[in-house]
């Protein structure tokens, strides 16, 4: 059975010259970049090409880059490294209802602690009224923090446009975007957004499971989460995962190499299967026109995503359920957007990516229709 | 230094004619629960079982650990084996019960001597060994009344044993003592609940489950294996037998009245599992029902599914709250598996208003509608059967 890989926003196969590149560093390349001697220099020497690399890709300085463990320690080192800093800059944090848990969950706890926080919800699109967001702002927020894309239905927030109307009501607010899932797809420039502090992962791009970044704008300072060594100056201490770095490294070399060609192969497939998807009745999308072509996120009301989920499974197609089965928790975005609960119990994300093909894409609507003929309605 | 296991008569909670044959099958019992930590010489004398380690790499942490988990037992303790004389007893004791003697105010020595040959008397062993501890921690009180800790010396056939007295056990009877019984476990929180209740009375469990993909997940069936495998610390070796339940379920749905969906699906999950039971020496089946529950453990839901066998069906935590059997379940550390959120068979089709009370005649009417004998007989063919052991 031909593998159907359709959940690239979950996380993507790495790519062969990543894998090689990560191998050659555990075999070959494996000093500790912190040791004098030149096996140290070596891996050292590979890491800041990486960190060049990467640098390059989202147009900062090597020296604005924090590796860390992955998408989720960034967001919280980004969340609470920024809060931890002092009152001078005011309390309040400004977010939206449909972050990644690893930046709702980091300020709610800080909610928990007191800290006031806004909260602005998306509309039935899944879109952010960014004039909604800015006039949140006022002289007490310290921290506007926003994902630049959303992982589930893929709507796009304007980050510089967001930055420069939050700029304007308050300077001294820290502006933090989430770009996990930007990263790629949509062109992330950092200066240009003028973000403070901006999270990647690299698992996402055909890297590794293991390793992301934060972005540090010079001259900001936060606080780190965790104390120890220098590594990272100081901001993330504990031995350099080197390998995976220059694996993140490669990853973002193919993909500054490869962006336009990877976008125009994901939007022709995308919308071969919006097309198909729009002629199938019973369909319903839950992702706007204008959300990235890389997600797509429908309901088949009457089914439950878990179910069907399965059912394709079966036929060798990975997609998610994007929200869960009647026992676990709903999709916190969707609930964020509004949607009836029939949409919501039935939700299924298609997230294409390179590797993909519109052959992917055909056997994918017909085995959905198939399922949506034999599987039972959940009454 | 030595250290044993010792379990005593009366610390086995067996009564009757009987008891030397429940004794022989908690040594065997115990045989197979130690065997993953290491080679126990495992013996029977004096009304006393010993447990003791034929190697000194033995982790005798991880022995009490599992003892403490084998049906049959009330209590048991750890105690230091050490040479029948009293010069020796008098040095190794300080040494042995140091940390318990420290974090203690007040104590007493008993003292047993069942080999009489030994020189001092049962008082004069007291008295002596009271007296070399006090000199070692002066900081102790002696209190024969109410102390913090009794320091037990017992001289016996082959060797003096010391210990602080005893371990809770586990309870019950042997596994095995009162045959065997066929659990039907879903993978919610009250089926381990039910099946660990009913091995505490003596039987030896086999697991019957019931999968329908792909309503149901490779997930949902994990999780059922990770639930009997924390279940076998205490139940042993288990098989557990997976049904496929997709066209069973299927077909209640497309020919019969949808809100009897479920109590015909109970029915016949009863139904195969009585089969499977028989094939496999049970007695008896098992369930995690608890009265008003849900709509198909209402009373008149349960009269309808209990007529559905002839076998007798216990359901250990008919009369108990939700609360009581998590209770239960964190004990035996099953509940946290258990509230992982997949989709088990049971809630698949589930109707939006089922019958709570079904009238018989009309379910087994609805049943006819289908071809039952054949269903499952197919499912039963289809049987994958799974072996649990303990980790």
């Amino acid at each position: 059975m031909r593998d159907i890989y359709l959940d690239n926003s979950a996380t993507t196969r790495t790519a062969e010259p990543v894998a090689d590149a990560i191998y050659d560093m555990l075999v070959n390349c494996y000093g500790n970049p912190s040791s004098l001697y030149r096996k140290g220099l070596e891996a050292e020497q590979r890491m800041a090409w990486a960190r060049k690399e990467i640098a390059a890709l989202i147009g900062c300085d090597s020296g604005e880059l924090t590796f860390t463990s992955g998408g989720t320690e960034a967001n919280n080192l980004a969340v609470f490294g920024a809060m931890a800093m002092g009152r001078s800059r005011g309390k309040k944090i400004i977010t939206t209802a449909y972050e990644h848990s690893s930046v709702g969950a980091a300020v709610r706890r800080l909610s928990d602690q007191g800290f006031p926080v806004v909260c602005i919800y998306p509309d039935q699109s899944g879109h952010i009224d960014i004039e909604e967001f800015a006039a949140a702002v006022d002289e007490n927020t310290a921290l506007a923090t926003f994902m630049a894309v959303n992982n589930e239905v893929g709507t796009v927030i304007p980050v510089e446009k967001l930055t420069r109307m939050i700029r304007r009501k308050n300077p001294k607010t820290l502006v933090h975007c989430d770009a996990v899932q930007a990263l790629g797809k949509i062109p992330v420039k950092v200066k240009k957004w003028d973000v403070d502090l901006c999270t990647i992962t690299a698992h996402k791009i055909y890297g590794p499971k293991g390793i992301g970044a934060l972005y540090l704008r010079r001259g900001v300072h936060i606080q780190p989460r965790q104390v120890g060594g220098e590594q990272e100056k100081k901001l993330r201490p504990g031995t350099e995962a080197a390998a995976l770095a220059v694996g993140f490294g490669k990853a973002a070399e193919l993909v500054s190499q490869r962006m336009q060609e990877d976008y125009r192969r994901i939007e022709e497939i995308s919308m071969a299967l919006r097309h198909s998807l729009w002629m199938t009745p019973g369909v319903v999308f839950n992702s706007p026109e204008d959300a990235i072509p890389a997600v797509m996120n429908i309901s088949v009301p009457g089914i439950r995503s878990e179910t069907m989920m399965h059912f394709l499974e079966q036929r060798g197609i990975s997609v998610s359920s994007g929200s869960a089965c009647s026992k676990g928790a709903k999709s916190h975005v969707l609930a964020a957007m509004r949607l009836p609960e029939e949409r919501i119990d039935s939700a299924l994300r298609i997230s294409i990516g390179r590797y993909n093909s519109l052959e992917d894409a055909e056997a994918f609507c017909s085995a959905l229709s198939e399922g949506m003929k034999s599987l039972a309605r959940a009454r | 230094m030595k250290e044993i296991i010792l379990i005593k008569n009366g610390e086995i909670a067996l009564k009757g004619l009987n008891r030397s044959n429940f004794e022989d099958l908690l040594i065997k019992n115990l045989k197979w629960r130690l065997k993953p930590v290491g080679s126990f010489i495992i013996r029977k004398a004096q009304s006393t079982i010993y447990c003791e380690p034929a190697d000194d790499s033995i982790d005798l942490d991880d022995a009490i650990d599992r003892v403490g988990r084998v049906f049959g037992i009330a209590a048991f303790s750890r105690a230091l084996a050490v040479e029948k004389d009293f010069s020796v007893i008098a040095a190794a004791a300080p040494d042995y019960l140091e940390d318990t003697l420290r974090a203690a105010k007040t104590f007493k020595v008993e003292a047993r001597r069942s080999d009489k040959r030994f020189p001092m008397t049962s008082p004069e062993i007291c008295r002596e060994l009271g007296g070399v501890l006090l000199s070692r921690f002066p900081h102790l009180k002696v209190n024969v009344e109410e102390p913090d800790v009794v320091v037990y010396a017992e001289i016996r056939e082959r060797e003096a044993y010391l210990h602080a007295g005893k371990i809770r056990g586990a309870g019950g009877i042997p596994i095995g003592s009162s045959g065997r019984a066929a659990l039907l476990v879903s993978g919610g929180i009250d089926s381990p609940v039910a099946g660990y209740m009913m091995a505490k009375r003596g039987l030896e469990l086999i697991g019957i489950h019931f999968v329908s993909p792909p309503y149901t997940s490779d997930r949902a069936l994990q999780k059922v294996v990770t639930l009997m495998e924390k279940m076998s610390r205490y139940c042993g070796r288990m098989k557990l037998f997976v049904v496929p339940f997709t066209k069973i379920q299927e077909e209640i749905r497309d020919r019969c009245p949808e809100d009897l969906f479920t109590i015909i699906m109970r029915r016949i999950m009863m139904k195969i599992a009585d089969k499977i039971a028989k094939d496999n020496d049970c007695a008896a089946l098992i369930t995690g029902e608890s009265v008003g529950q849900v709509a198909s453990q209402t009373v008149g839901a349960l009269a309808c599914t209990d007529v559905a066998t002839r076998m007798p069906v216990f359901r250990p935590v008919i009369g108990m709250d939700k609360e009581e059997i998590i209770r239960i379940a964190r004990e035996i550390d099953t509940f946290e598996t258990s509230i992982l959120p997949y989709e088990d068979c049971c809630t698949v089709f589930t109707p939006k208003h089922p019958r709570t009370k079904p009238k018989l005649h009309f379910v087994e009417e609805a049943e006819n509608l289908l071809d039952c004998e054949a269903l499952m007989a197919e499912a039963v063919a289809g049987v994958d059967i799974i072996e649990i052991r303990p980790q």
